[in-house]
């Protein structure tokens, strides 16, 4: 390959594979995989220099549907293992996307201190409220009062507010995007990632299928009505007052991300793999 | 509170909407904001290639669910829609796309006029519905250029403006006549005997 189609700009389309997505027709999740490769054909890009590592859910399902590397693990440990990948391998861009039930109920204390040690990963959770894949549960962000016949009355629960916690928890950016919005979602994304240390993004994205209600969101978001802050004792009034239906950057600051020293390897890769041979 | 907290208006008891929803439930108009005539062509033309990238990306989801009807249809739709993008260049003697600023086009109201909300899609859908969603897509694309005819600074871009309001007003006609051959859907066209939505 000549250098110079090895280094022509990627296009947004050039990020999604020929895997096709089995979302149901109408989930917020095909806008997202739009916004997300659009993102990364915003910033120059290249495949080969990003990962894009998941959970398990219907929106984990995400990194088969691009040509980036990918890691479709195991459930609510998506931010463990990218963790380890990018202070394994610093150079590549590394991207965790799951949903809220992966995210904030499995993997909840991996947000947690994701946010806390702040390494250089952009989280986006693709929040619908519900566990879609296995039929409709009620998950950590579900209204307390949200009837189904899984949960008849409802679960009665207070409802997780993720970017509370993930504020308290040290996450240097966080931002509300909404699926219905895919340019828009897609230049939040393009921030988080360029902004170092762990980045936080939330995206309204519906679940069409067990929460046709969601339908709605494209009339009830709007932009946020103030700009971005680094104080968090600001952002804090503001994420915990607003009514989740506010989009943008919220809080964004410079904490210095966590990236601890390699030292030399004293194993070579052979013999790693040996310990695993069966 | 959560965002949750959206009014119930749609049946439970299905788990799907009941209705079609293009009419009413449209993301809040582009706003015109173009500049000179280099800006337009580059507008104009992105709007025809999200729109057809667009459909494509319905079609695989309708294909994926075995609707292939109507995945044929979003084909043929996006099919259209790239026709209308390459001769556009062709029309103002392009031979390559034009330049676009870093991140594409920023459009007012999320996304171009012409393109097709996703959240529009129901598996059993038919093509009766897929044309309406065509439809107002077409409106928005016609309504987005006849504001641009009025209310553009550059003389040139108004008339451009004006032909391309002209153009689609006749593929709005066009496929308002082809909804005409198209049979209405049954009443019960969203009752699925095995829904995905029944828990056991």
């Amino acid at each position: 390959m000549s250098t110079a189609i090895a280094s022509a700009p990627v296009t947004a389309q050039a990020f999604k594979s020929d895997t096709k997505p089995i979302w149901c027709p109408g989930c917020g999740d095909y806008s997202v995989l739009s916004s997300m490769t659009k993102a990364f054909a915003m910033l120059g890009l290249r495949p080969e220099n990003v990962a894009v590592v998941s959970g398990i859910g219907c929106s984990s399902r995400i990194p088969a549907y691009t040509t980036c590397y990918g890691f479709h693990g195991v459930h609510g440990r998506a931010l463990a293992t990218a963790t380890g990948l990018k202070i394994a391998r610093p150079d590549l861009t590394v991207l965790v996307a799951g949903g809220d039930g992966d995210g904030y109920s499995i993997g909840g204390n991996h947000f947690l201190h994701a946010c806390r040690r702040n390494v250089d990963l952009t989280y986006l959770v693709m929040d619908n409220h519900v566990y879609g894949m296995t039929k409709g549960q009620p998950s950590p962000t579900t209204e307390s009062d949200w009837d189904s016949k899984l949960s008849p009355g409802g679960t009665g629960l207070r409802t997780f507010h993720p970017l509370v916690i993930a504020l308290a928890a040290g996450a240097n950016f966080i931002a509300r995007a909404f699926s219905g919005d895919p340019n828009g979602t897609a230049e939040i994304l393009a921030d988080a990632i360029r902004t170092p240390g762990f980045s936080f993004v939330e995206i309204l994205s519906p679940c069409v299928t067990f929460r046709p209600e969601q339908r709605e969101w494209k009339q009830q978001v709007r932009p946020a009505p103030v700009a971005t802050t680094d104080d968090p004792a600001r952002a804090a009034r503001r994420i915990i007052t607003d009514d989740g239906f506010n989009i943008g950057v919220l809080y964004k600051s410079s904490r210095k991300p966590y990236q601890p020293s390699l030292g030399k390897a004293t194993k070579r890769l052979t013999d790693l793999e040996a310990d695993f041979a069966i | 509170m959560s965002p949750g907290k959206a009014p119930r208006t749609i049946s439970r008891k299905s788990g799907v909407s009941r209705t079609p929803r293009t009419q009413d439930r449209k993301k809040p108009l582009a706003k015109p904001s173009v500049g000179d005539e280099a800006d337009f062509l580059a507008r104009a033309w992105t709007m025809e290639v999200e729109a057809a990238e667009r459909y494509a990306m319905l079609a695989d989801a309708m294909h994926e669910h075995n609707n292939l009807d109507v995945a044929e249809l979003f084909r043929k739709l996006a099919r259209i829609e790239q026709l209308h993008a390459d001769r556009l260049l062709e029309e103002n003697l392009s031979m390559h796309p034009p330049v676009l600023p870093t991140g594409g086009i920023r459009w007012e109201g999320g996304e171009g006029p012409e393109t097709a909300d996703p959240g529009e899609l129901h598996y059993r859908m038919q093509p009766y519905h897929a044309l309406q969603i065509a439809l107002t897509s077409e409106k928005r694309a016609q309504k987005f250029f006849a504001d641009l005819a009025r209310n553009a600074s550059h003389a040139t871009v108004r008339k451009a403006a004006r032909e391309m309001a002209e153009e689609e007003a006749e593929h709005v006609r066009l496929i308002e006549e082809w909804l005409k051959r198209t049979p209405a859907p049954d009443r019960d066209w969203e009752h699925d005997p095995d829904p995905p939505a029944q828990s056991d």
